[in-house]
C-alpha cells in the first residue's frame, strides 16, 4: 500500500509570494492509474466516492444508457462513462456512424473526474488566495472555505469537472481523498475497484505499471495502438489511463488527445488576472453605489432547480 | 463449483456462458481479470447480449437464448474430430471406455430409447452398462490405450527408476484380474443384484431418481434396474456401443452448419471459438487448463441441466475437471445460496443431499438399501464409492434431528421423517396453491410473487391460501400481493388470506456462516443490531416451533411424536444462537471414540474432527456430513482468517473452511497422470508419494489417501464408478444420458434436428387457466430474456436511494435496428406482451443486442432486468408501471432440477 503521509502544499491559488514551507521537505507524486481495459463497469468506485465524502443523493433519470449520469455533478464525483465503439481488423478502434448497428462492437468504460493535472487550469484561473491548493504529491485540492463562487475554475478546466453548487455557492470536485492519502491510505475507490483496474501509487511506479499492460494488449490482445493517457500538454496527470487505443481518447466519453488549458488562463494570466480583480473591485464599488442610491432589492424567491430541491429529499429519505 | 472463485486466477482458457460474472459477481471477477494479467489466458463469452463480461472478452459471440446445448454440442464434435482430447484422462478417468447396454437409442429422432408417449417419461433399462469385463480387442489395442499411459509417464519420469517401474506397477495392474473391488464394501455378485424398490421412481426425478411427472406412489412399486458390478469396457474405445463412439455418433449431428442454424452464431465465428477453446489440448499437450463458468443463464431453462452437463462432457474430454484452472464452475447468484443447498433448502434432499424417503421406504433399511449406490466398474478398477458411506450420515443425521429418541431399537426414530410422494418444487407448490392444495407459506428470505414464473399465477395463488407469514426488512410484494396492480378495491375485500408481516433483521444484523460459491463456509460478525422490533429470523422460527410444541403437548395430535423429541438443547430455547447451531451441524461424538489407524481418540461429547469419524451405530451425531469438520474441538474452522497461501495457487487453506474436508479443488486426483503425478509440475496440487505411500500435496487429496496409483482407483469418488460420466447412466437424467438440444418451451422455430420433437419431451409444464404458453404464430416472435443489473440486488436495492441513483427504474433492451424498424427511440415507453401478461418500461435501445438468423428467419432478442415491482423508490414515485417483470415468463420447468424456463420465452413488442 501506498504510505506517503505528508501532504506538502506546491502551489496556491491567487497567492501572492511563495508558498510557505515549500521544498523542505521531499515528496513522491501520487498518481491513480486506471486500466480502461479492465474495468467492467461496476460503479463501485462511484459508490465508494458517495459514501466515503457523504455526499447527498442526486436524482438521476433514464437515458438510454448505463451509465449513471451525463457528467459528473459537485456530489458526484467518479463517473463511469460508458461508451460503444467498434474494434477494427486492424486492432483500432473507431466510432460507429449514426444508425450503423453491425461492426465488432465494443463496450468502453472509463472512470471521468479530476486529472489532478501537473498544470492545473483550474488553479491558475481561481482569483480567490488559498481557494484551490496543489500538494507536491501533486493532489490538486479545492478549499471551499476560501472559494469566492465565481466559477472561473470551471473554465480553466479542460476537462469540465469542478462544477458549482447553487446552494452553498461553492465549486466542488474529486480530491482524489487528500484525507485518506494524507494519513497513508489509498483514495476510496481504489479500495473498492474489484478487479484491481484502478491502482494506486507513485507516479512511476504507475506509469511502468501502465506501460507493461500496454505492452502486454499490443502483444497479447492485438490491441496495436495500446498504450497509457498521461498529456504532456499539461505537463502529465496524476490520474493516468490505459486505453485500448490511445491514439483515440476522444472515444473514451471525450477524452482530448490533448488537454489545453484556456489561453485566457496562460499567456494573459498576468495581464487579465489584475484586470478581472479591478473589474471585480468596480463592479463592488458600483454595487455599493447603486445600493446607497437606490436601496436594497425586494427579496426574490432562488430560481427553481429542480433536480437539486429533490436531491436533498432523496438524501433525508 | 468443482474449483473456486480464486483457482480461475490458474487457468489457461475462459470460457464464460449462461453467465455474467462481471455484472453478478464482480468481486469475483477479479479473478478472470488476473488470469488476462498474469497468465494470458484468453476469454470467450458467449451470452444473448453484449454484456459487462463481455466488454473484458478476447472473443464474443452473441447466441439465441436456449440453444446453448447445440453451441456446446457443436464444441464437442469439434474437439472429436481435431483430436482435442485429453486422451489417457478421458480412457481411464471417464466411462469413455465402458459399453452401453444394447437397445440403447441416441436421439436422431429426438427421443432416447424408452420413451413413453402416454406419461411423457422414459423408461430407462436400456440406458445403462454393459455388463461382463473387458472388451478390449486382443493385443495391440490393449498396448495402444496403455502404452500411452506408460510413455506419457516415462516421459515425465526424467528416466528415474522410480517413475519407470510405477508406470510398469499400472500397467500391470490391468494384466491381473482383481476379484473383488477394494472399496469398503463388497461388490454383490453380478448374477444376483440387489433388489430396489421402485418408491422414489414415482417422485419422479431428484439427481438419481426420474420417473412419471407428478404420478403418485400408488400400485405395486416398479423395481428400477440397478447399475451393473463389472462393466464391460475397452480401453481400445473402438467398439461401437461404447460411449466414446456413442459420443461421437452423437454429437456428429452438431456440425457448424447445424450450430449456427441453432444458435445463430454464424460458422466462421464458431469455429474461431471452438479452436481458441480446445486450443490447450493442441498436439496432446495436458499442461494448460481452461475453466467453464456458468450461472442461472444456464439453468434457467426447460433442459437447464444438460447444458451443465453438457459443458461436464466437454471438460472431461479436454480432461480440465479435477485441475488447478479448470473445472465446472457454477456462480451461485445470492452470498449464502450454496449453503441454501447443502442444508436441504430443496425440497427432495437432506442436509448434505442425502435423498428423502419416499413412501414405499418402509423403515431405514429399505431406505438406505435403495439409496445406498454399489460400486459399478470394470473389475480391474477401484471404484472408492464414497455414497457408499450413506448409512452412516444419515443415523448420524437422525441423531442429530432426534437425540435420544433415535436409537438402535426404535430404526433411530426414522419412522419421524416425513415421505413425500409428490414434488414441492417452487412452481409446483405454488401450483398446489392455486388449486387449493396448499393452504399456508411462510416466506423468508425471498419475495414469493417476483421470484416465480407467472407472477400473475402466483399472486392468485396467494389469494386462494388461508394464511400467509411473511419474514422481511423490506415492505415487499409478496406482503402486499393483496393490493398488486389489477385488483380492485371490490375484490381487495373479498381476499380473505391472513397476512402476517414480521420483521427481520438484514444480513448485517445477525452472524452465522454464509457458504458461497467455492464452497467455503465463512463466518460473520454481527455490525448492528435489527432495528426496531424486528427480529433475528432464528428467533421467529425458534418461537414459533416452542409455541406448536407446546399446543402438541397440551393437545396431542396425530403423530405428536417428531415435534416433541425433537433435539432443542439450546441454552436459551427462545433464543437459539447460530454458532451453536454450526456445532450442532458440525456434529459430536456420542461415545468415546478411537481411529484404529492413527490411534487418535475422542471422547464422548466432543466435537467431530471431520465425517470420516461418522457411524452407523448411532454413537454419532451430525447435522449435515459435508460440514462436518467446520465447528472442531480446535474451534470454529469457518471463522479463520489465515491468509498464508504457500503455493500460490490461491489454496488458502487456513482462510476459513471448504467442504468436503476444507479442500478447495474437488476430484483433485484427475490433476494426476496414471502414475500420480501431476499434469502440470507448476499447478501441483496432490500427488502420490511412493515412499510415504499416501497421497499428499497443497491442497486436501480428494481421494482415498493410501491407494496407490496401481490400484487404479477412479478421480471421480462420489461416483458408483469412480471416473467422470460422460454417458449418464439409469435414472442420473430424466431427460437423457448424453445431452440433446432442444428449444425452450415458447421457441421461434421448430428445432432443426428434429421438428417433430422440438422441445424437451420430458419437461414439466402446466394446464392449469392461467398456465398459458404463446406461438410465433400467434404473435409472439421475439425472444424474451430475464437477468439481473450490477447496481441492483434483486428485490431489494430497489429501496436503497444510493442503488436506486445507478439505475433509476426499469427498462427494456431493444436492438437498436428492431427499434428502428418500429420507430422506437430510447426512453419511450414499450409494451411486451407474453401469452401470460404485458410488461411496459422505457425502451434502452442498443447496439449490444443484434438480430439473428435462425434456421434463415431473422430474429430479434430483447431483454429485461427483473428488479422492479410495486413496492419501492420508483415504484412508490410513480416511475414504474408497477408489473413484476415475471409476469411474462412461463410456468414451464427443467425435469432435473425444477427451475423455471427465465430465459428465451416468447413475446411480443410494440410501442405503449
Amino acid at each position: 500500500m501506498f504510505d506517503e503521509k505528508t501532504l506538502q502544499i506546491r502551489a496556491i491559488s491567487a497567492h501572492s509570494g511563495s508558498v510557505p514551507g515549500k521544498g523542505v521537505q521531499r515528496e513522491v507524486e501520487v498518481c491513480k492509474l486506471m486500466d480502461t481495459t479492465t474495468c467492467i463497469g461496476c460503479k463501485a468506485c462511484e459508490v465508494a466516492c458517495v459514501e466515503w465524502n457523504d455526499m447527498p443523493f442526486r436524482q438521476t433519470v433514464f437515458d438510454n444508457t448505463y451509465q449513471t449520469m451525463p457528467e459528473t455533478e459537485w456530489n458526484f464525483w467518479q463517473l463511469i462513462k460508458f461508451h460503444e465503439v467498434q474494434r477494427q481488423d486492424d486492432g483500432g478502434l473507431a466510432p460507429f456512424q449514426k444508425n450503423q448497428h453491425d461492426g465488432n462492437l465494443m463496450w468502453i468504460f472509463r472512470k471521468d473526474q479530476c486529472m489532478h493535472c501537473s498544470d492545473p487550469g483550474c488553479l491558475r484561473a481561481c482569483p480567490a488566495d488559498g481557494a484551490i491548493v496543489q500538494y507536491e504529491n501533486g493532489i490538486v485540492d479545492f478549499q471551499q472555505e476560501n472559494c469566492i463562487g465565481c466559477q472561473l475554475c470551471v473554465s480553466g478546466c479542460p476537462f469540465n469537472i469542478p462544477k458549482f453548487n447553487q446552494t452553498t455557492k461553492k465549486v466542488y470536485k474529486c480530491t482524489l481523498c487528500s484525507d485518506r492519502v494524507g494519513q497513508g491510505l489509498e483514495p476510496a475507490c481504489i479500495k473498492s475497484c474489484p478487479t484491481g483496474c484502478l491502482q494506486f501509487g507513485t507516479k512511476q511506479e504507475m506509469k511502468e505499471i501502465a506501460e507493461k499492460r500496454a505492452l502486454q494488449l499490443r502483444e497479447q490482445s492485438g490491441f496495436k495502438n495500446a498504450g497509457v493517457w498521461d498529456p504532456s500538454s499539461i505537463d502529465g496527470t496524476h490520474v493516468i489511463y490505459v486505453l485500448h487505443d490511445a491514439t483515440q481518447p476522444e472515444l473514451y466519453g471525450g477524452l482530448p488527445k490533448e488537454p489545453r488549458i484556456p489561453m485566457v488562463y496562460t499567456v494573459w494570466k498576468y495581464l487579465l488576472k489584475p484586470l478581472s480583480l479591478f473589474g471585480v473591485f468596480m463592479g463592488a464599488l458600483g454595487i455599493f453605489f447603486h445600493y446607497v442610491s437606490y436601496g436594497p432589492k425586494p427579496t426574490l424567491p432562488e430560481p427553481p432547480r429542480a433536480k437539486e430541491t429533490k436531491e436533498d429529499e432523496r438524501g433525508n429519505r | 463449483m468443482t474449483n473456486g472463485w480464486i483457482d480461475i486466477k490458474n487457468t489457461d482458457m475462459m470460457l464464460v456462458m449462461g453467465g455474467n460474472p462481471a455484472e453478478n459477481h464482480p468481486c469475483g471477477f477479479k479473478w478472470p481479470v488476473e488470469a488476462k494479467r498474469h497468465r494470458n489466458a484468453k476469454l470467450i463469452v458467449v451470452d444473448p447480449r453484449f454484456t459487462r463480461t463481455a466488454s473484458n472478452a478476447d472473443l464474443f459471440l452473441q447466441i439465441r437464448a436456449g440453444s446453448d446445448i447445440a453451441f456446446l454440442g457443436g464444441v464437442v464434435n469439434y474437439t472429436l474430430q481435431n483430436n482435442r482430447i485429453a486422451k489417457d484422462y478421458l480412457v481411464h478417468f471417464t466411462n469413455a471406455a465402458f459399453i452401453v447396454k444394447e437397445g440403447f437409442k441416441l436421439p436422431e429422432d429426438g427421443l432416447f430409447s424408452g420413451f413413453d408417449s402416454k406419461t411423457q417419461t422414459y423408461d430407462k433399462a436400456t440406458w445403462n452398462y454393459e455388463q461382463g469385463g473387458n472388451l478390449t480387442p486382443k493385443g495391440a489395442a490393449i498396448a495402444a490405450a496403455l502404452g500411452g499411459a506408460a510413455a506419457a509417464g516415462q516421459a515425465s519420469a526424467n528416466g528415474t527408476g522410480a517413475q519407470q517401474k510405477a508406470s510398469e506397477t499400472v500397467a500391470s495392474a490391468f494384466e491381473h484380474q482383481k476379484t473383488a473391488a477394494k472399496s469398503g464394501q463388497p461388490v454383490a455378485p453380478s448374477s444376483n443384484p440387489p433388489q430396489q424398490p421402485g418408491g422414489h421412481e414415482a417422485l419422479g426425478g431428484g439427481h438419481q431418481a426420474a420417473g412419471p411427472v407428478g404420478a403418485k406412489a400408488t400400485g405395486a412399486p416398479k423395481v428400477p434396474p440397478l447399475l451393473p458390478p463389472n462393466t464391460a469396457y475397452d480401453l481400445s474405445l473402438q467398439h461401437p456401443r461404447c460411449v466414446y463412439q456413442l459420443l461421437k455418433k452423437q454429437y456428429s449431428r452438431y456440425t457448424p452448419e447445424m450450430v449456427e442454424r441453432i444458435t445463430g452464431i454464424p460458422k466462421d465465428q464458431f469455429l474461431k471459438a471452438a479452436d481458441l477453446y480446445t486450443s490447450i489440448r493442441k498436439d496432446g499437450d495436458m499442461k494448460k487448463a481452461g475453466t467453464i463458468i456458468y450461472a442461472v443463464g444456464w439453468t434457467q431453462h426447460t433442459f437447464g441441466t444438460q447444458i451443465i452437463k453438457t459443458a461436464a462432457v466437454l471438460q472431461l474430454l479436454l480432461g480440465n475437471v479435477g485441475r488447478a484452472g479448470g473445472g465446472v464452475n457454477a456462480l451461485r447468484g445470492h452470498s449464502n445460496i450454496q449453503g441454501a443447498t447443502d442444508m436441504g433448502g430443496v425440497f427432495d434432499v437432506h442436509p448434505g443431499y442425502l435423498k428423502i424417503p419416499a413412501p414405499t421406504d418402509t423403515n431405514l433399511s429399505i431406505y438406505l438399501k435403495r439409496t445406498t449406490p454399489t460400486p459399478s466398474k470394470p473389475n480391474e478398477w477401484d471404484s472408492f464409492n464414497y455414497w457408499s458411506n450413506t448409512p452412516k450420515f444419515m443415523v448420524s443425521l437422525l441423531k442429530a434431528y432426534y437425540g435420544d429418541a433415535a436409537q438402535k431399537e426404535s430404526d433411530f426414530a426414522y419412522h419421524y421423517l416425513p415421505k413425500i410422494d409428490r414434488r414441492y418444487s417452487w412452481v409446483e407448490l405454488f401450483d398446489r396453491m392455486y388449486n387449493g392444495e396448499v393452504k399456508g407459506l411462510f416466506a423468508f428470505g425471498m419475495n414469493a410473487v417476483m421470484i416465480g414464473p407467472n407472477s400473475r399465477k402466483n399472486i392468485d395463488a396467494l389469494k386462494k391460501a388461508d394464511w400467509l407469514v411473511v419474514g422481511e426488512i423490506y415492505p415487499d410484494e409478496t406482503s402486499e400481493f393483496w393490493k398488486s396492480p389489477g385488483i380492485s378495491p371490490e375484490e381487495m375485500k373479498n381476499i380473505k388470506t391472513t397476512v402476517y408481516r414480521l420483521a427481520c433483521g438484514g444480513f448485517a444484523e445477525k452472524d452465522g456462516s454464509m457458504t458461497n460459491s467455492a464452497r467455503w463456509l465463512q463466518w460473520k460478525n454481527i455490525a448492528l443490531p435489527p432495528p426496531g422490533d424486528a427480529r433475528l429470523d432464528q428467533d421467529i422460527v425458534a418461537q414459533i416451533f416452542l409455541r406448536i410444541r407446546d399446543l402438541y403437548r397440551k393437545e396431542g395430535g396425530k403423530f405428536p411424536d417428531p415435534i416433541l423429541n425433537l433435539t432443542w438443547a439450546y441454552p436459551d430455547a427462545q433464543h437459539p444462537s447460530l454458532a451453536e447451531i454450526a456445532k450442532e451441524i458440525n456434529g459430536k461424538a456420542l461415545a468415546d471414540a478411537t481411529d484404529p489407524k492413527t490411534g487418535q481418540t475422542i471422547k464422548a461429547g466432543q466435537q467431530l474432527p471431520g465425517f470420516a469419524w461418522l457411524k452407523e451405530d448411532g454413537t454419532t451425531s451430525c447435522g449435515n456430513w459435508l460440514y462436518s469438520g467446520s465447528w472442531t474441538e480446535a474451534g470454529a474452522q469457518m471463522q479463520r482468517r489465515g491468509t498464508e497461501d504457500p503455493s500460490g495457487l490461491g489454496v488458502y487453506p487456513n482462510w476459513a473452511w471448504s467442504w468436503p474436508a476444507n479442500r478447495r479443488v474437488m476430484y483433485n486426483r484427475a490433476s494426476c497422470d496414471l502414475n500420480g503425478k501431476p499434469w502440470d509440475s507448476d499447478r501441483a496440487q496432490v500427488w502420490w508419494n511412493e515412499s510415504g505411500k499416501k497421497w499428499v500435496g497443497n491442497d486436501v487429496p480428494d481421494f482415498k489417501p493410501d491407494s496407490p496409483p496401481s490400484d487404479h482407483m477412479g478421480p471421480f469418488i462420489m461416483n458408483p464408478e469412480g471416473v467422470g460420466r460422460i454417458f449418464g447412466p439409469l435414472a442420473a437424467f430424466a431427460d437423457g444420458p448424453f445431452p440433446e438440444h432442444y428449444e425452450p418451451f415458447e421457441s421461434p422455430i421448430k428445432n432443426p434436428l428434429h421438428p417433430q420433437q422440438s422441445t424437451n419431451p420430458v419437461a414439466k409444464w402446466f394446464k392449469g387457466p392461467l398456465d398459458k404458453y404463446g406461438t410465433p404464430e400467434q404473435g409472439f416472435d421475439v425472444v424474451c430474456t430475464t437477468y439481473r443489473l450490477t447496481e441492483h440486488y434483486h428485490y431489494w436495492t430497489k429501496n436503497n436511494p444510493m442503488e436506486v441513483q445507478l439505475v433509476p427504474e426499469p427498462f427494456v433492451e431493444v436492438p437498436a435496428e428492431l427499434a428502428d424498424q418500429m420507430g422506437i427511440h430510447g426512453g419511450e415507453k414499450v409494451k411486451v406482451t407474453s401469452a401470460r401478461s404485458h410488461y411496459i418500461a422505457k425502451a434502452m435501445v442498443t447496439r449490444r443486442i443484434k438480430p439473428m438468423m435462425i434456421d434463415g428467419k431473422k430474429t430479434y432478442q430483447i431483454g429485461i432486468p427483473i428488479h422492479w415491482g410495486y413496492r419501492g423508490i420508483a415504484e412508490d414515485e410513480g416511475k414504474t408501471a408497477l408489473t413484476p417483470a415475471n409476469l411474462l415468463s412461463p410456468t414451464t420447468m427443467d425435469p432435473n432440477a425444477y427451475t423455471p424456463e427465465f430465459k428465451g420465452f416468447l413475446v411480443k413488442l410494440e410501442k405503449a
